[in-house]
């Protein structure tokens, strides 16, 4: 138990680092954005209550702070392109790139782990030796390239989804699953063939062991031995990739939503980088980076507690 | 030492030698000139006249393809080369002398991680501008971290060594050591994270050219012409095509060069 609170506590260390370290960035940045927003409408007085207004008073630790503490119960400032609270401005986006990494998720993990094993288990195999070279090929291939062309060919040739055509969650559950499929399996073929890649040689290292040597010895089959000796020693360091993978992958749907026209965050990420809107960007850069932290912790945890060596060391 | 006789290597130094050479051929001479426009010829698909077909204003895709991954392969190899070169000072430096600045860069460093390398590169871009420039800026800051990771944990490892402790007994000054004794020991490690680098200085470019916030018209990127090429999709499947392939060719050489030399092949 010790351990854990350990690690809770380096783990909200390194939340507060990674929110100063963000919040700074986009402090940096010269020009006074109430200026901008203001235009010709300068007042000395209106500046001063849109000031307020996008809590840009005070110096640097102040302002940090306040943001904080607005941060944590869920106000995230005020948009300076739409002059709405950025809560309002992500209004179901969340929800939406959320949906689409969590199924992009499944599907690594639906295609990795069997293809893993069967490149391993058949490693000297023809078939196996050249769907390992194709494997190899889909580790370089872009999600946003695999994207063009599922567009090309499932959207414009076969027509089974409109290009650009989102279908809201609220309108049809599968309609939106429907559309959301094409994009994640683009984000998951890379991290699939990565994911069986790992998992490979992560199997054949443990066949150097002497353990498989014994097993061998008492008349096991390459696959008896793969499969209840060496599989659960091999699985470890492929558990905390893809417990590590899904923040990856939310951020691979920053650009595969730009090429399905999905509206989740990502989208409104690029959007308001491009128009200089800083809250929403600041907001949305700060929740993938607490993901990604976030996300290591637990593959930190799920690792102690499925190996006792680690757990008891 | 590094074992360049496997296959992976060999396939790898293949597919980026043959790219390298397209490249360096197309600096002084591409079939067309790539920004030529041809009425006549608008979407052309792929015929001897024009290997690759023609573009909406028809421009021969083979050459522009050429020119982006010109390009391309320039803006990663002077970000690469940036932050090579300031990792390797800074965790040569850090890693040899420790103390409170090394603790200060090495938690830096792990809060650095928290972001993903494509969030890391919008911020950049966000907080300098798009362009060429900002963008090798943005890429070389980006590989700072990584090169320093590697190179202070392996200085902190070499320095324990005989052939560190005798040279320094021998009077031997410490950049010295540091820069001609222990170096050139680490160079096989630097090769392989050098080539994943140059895998991810690829993809980033390609992914922030593709979004519109990267290289900006009208210079050429592999990235850019997709973007473009996706508008043309139904009349013209094979700008797209291209274009994606040359980035695929481009990051798979490097990935298997990367794993060849007994590197990690994601990072």
């Amino acid at each position: 138990m010790g351990t854990i609170a350990k690690k809770t506590g380096t783990l909200l260390l390194t939340l507060l680092l990674v929110s100063a370290m963000a919040f700074l960035a986009f402090q940096i940045i010269p020009g006074d954005p109430v200026t901008k927003i203001l235009g010709t409408d300068y007042t000395p007085e209106r500046a001063a209550t849109l000031r307020h207004e996008l809590g840009l008073e005070g110096d640097l630790s102040a302002r940090y702070l306040r943001w904080l503490a607005g941060f944590i119960t869920g106000d995230f400032g005020i948009s300076y392109s739409y002059m709405k609270p950025v809560r309002q401005v992500m209004q179901g986006k969340l929800a939406v790139t959320a949906a689409l990494s969590v199924l992009s998720w499944l599907l690594v993990l639906l295609f990795s782990i069997p293809l893993g094993i069967a490149l391993a288990r058949y490693h000297k195999g023809v078939f196996a030796r050249a769907a390992a070279t194709v494997n190899q090929v889909f580790m370089a291939v872009p999600p946003f390239f695999i994207g063009i062309l599922f567009t090309y060919l499932f959207g414009l040739l076969l027509k089974w989804f409109v290009p650009g055509k989102f279908v809201p969650f609220s309108e049809s559950f599968w309609g939106c699953i429907g559309y959301l499929f094409f994009p994640a399996l683009a984000i998951a073929i890379p991290k699939a063939a990565k994911t069986a890649r790992l998992l490979v040689s992560s199997i054949m290292g443990e066949m150097q062991k002497d353990y498989v040597r014994t097993a061998y010895s008492r008349g096991n089959s390459r696959w008896m031995v793969i499969r209840t000796h060496v599989l659960r020693n091999a699985l470890l360091p492929v558990v905390t990739y893809l417990a590590m993978s899904l923040a990856d992958i939310v951020a691979g749907s920053i650009i595969v939503e730009q090429v399905f026209v999905v509206p989740g965050i990502g989208r409104l990420l690029v959007a308001s980088i491009a128009s200089r809107d800083f809250p929403v960007a600041l907001t949305i850069v700060v929740l993938i980076a607490a993901l990604v932290v976030f996300m290591n912790y637990v593959a930190d945890l799920v690792t102690q507690y499925i190996d006792p060596r680690v757990r008891l060391s | 030492m590094i074992d360049t006789h496997n296959r992976t290597f060999r396939a790898g130094a293949v597919i980026t030698g043959i790219m390298l050479l397209i490249i360096l051929v197309g600096l002084v001479w591409t079939p067309y000139d790539p920004n030529a426009m041809n009425g006549a010829a608008k979407m052309a698909p792929p015929s001897l006249a024009h290997l690759l077909g023609t573009d909406n204003f028809g421009r021969d895709i083979f050459s522009r393809v050429v020119q982006g991954a010109g390009a391309t392969f320039l803006i990663a190899a002077v970000s690469v080369a940036a932050g090579l070169v300031i990792g390797v000072v800074l965790g040569g430096l850090t890693g040899w002398y420790g103390g409170w600045v090394d603790e200060l860069l090495m938690r830096l460093n792990d809060t650095l991680t928290a972001f993903p390398s494509i969030l890391l590169a919008l911020v950049l871009i966000a907080l300098f501008g798009s362009g060429k420039y900002n963008i090798i800026f943005a890429l070389g800051l980006l590989f700072v971290p990584t090169f320093a990771r590697i190179v202070r944990m392996e200085v902190a490892k070499q320095k324990e060594l005989d052939y560190v402790r005798s040279a320094r007994l021998m009077g031997v000054g410490s950049m010295r050591i540091l820069f001609v004794h222990i170096l050139p020991n680490i160079v096989p490690v630097l090769l392989s994270t050098i080539a994943i680098s140059f895998n991810n200085a690829v993809l980033a470019e390609a992914s922030m050219s593709y979004l519109g916030v990267g290289v900006q018209p009208p210079d050429p990127s592999l990235g850019r012409m997709l973007n473009e090429a996706q508008s043309y999709l139904l009349s013209a499947p094979w700008y797209a095509l291209s274009s994606g392939v040359a980035i695929v060719l481009l990051v798979l050489g490097f990935g298997l060069l990367s794993e060849g030399l007994g590197g990690e092949t994601d990072a």
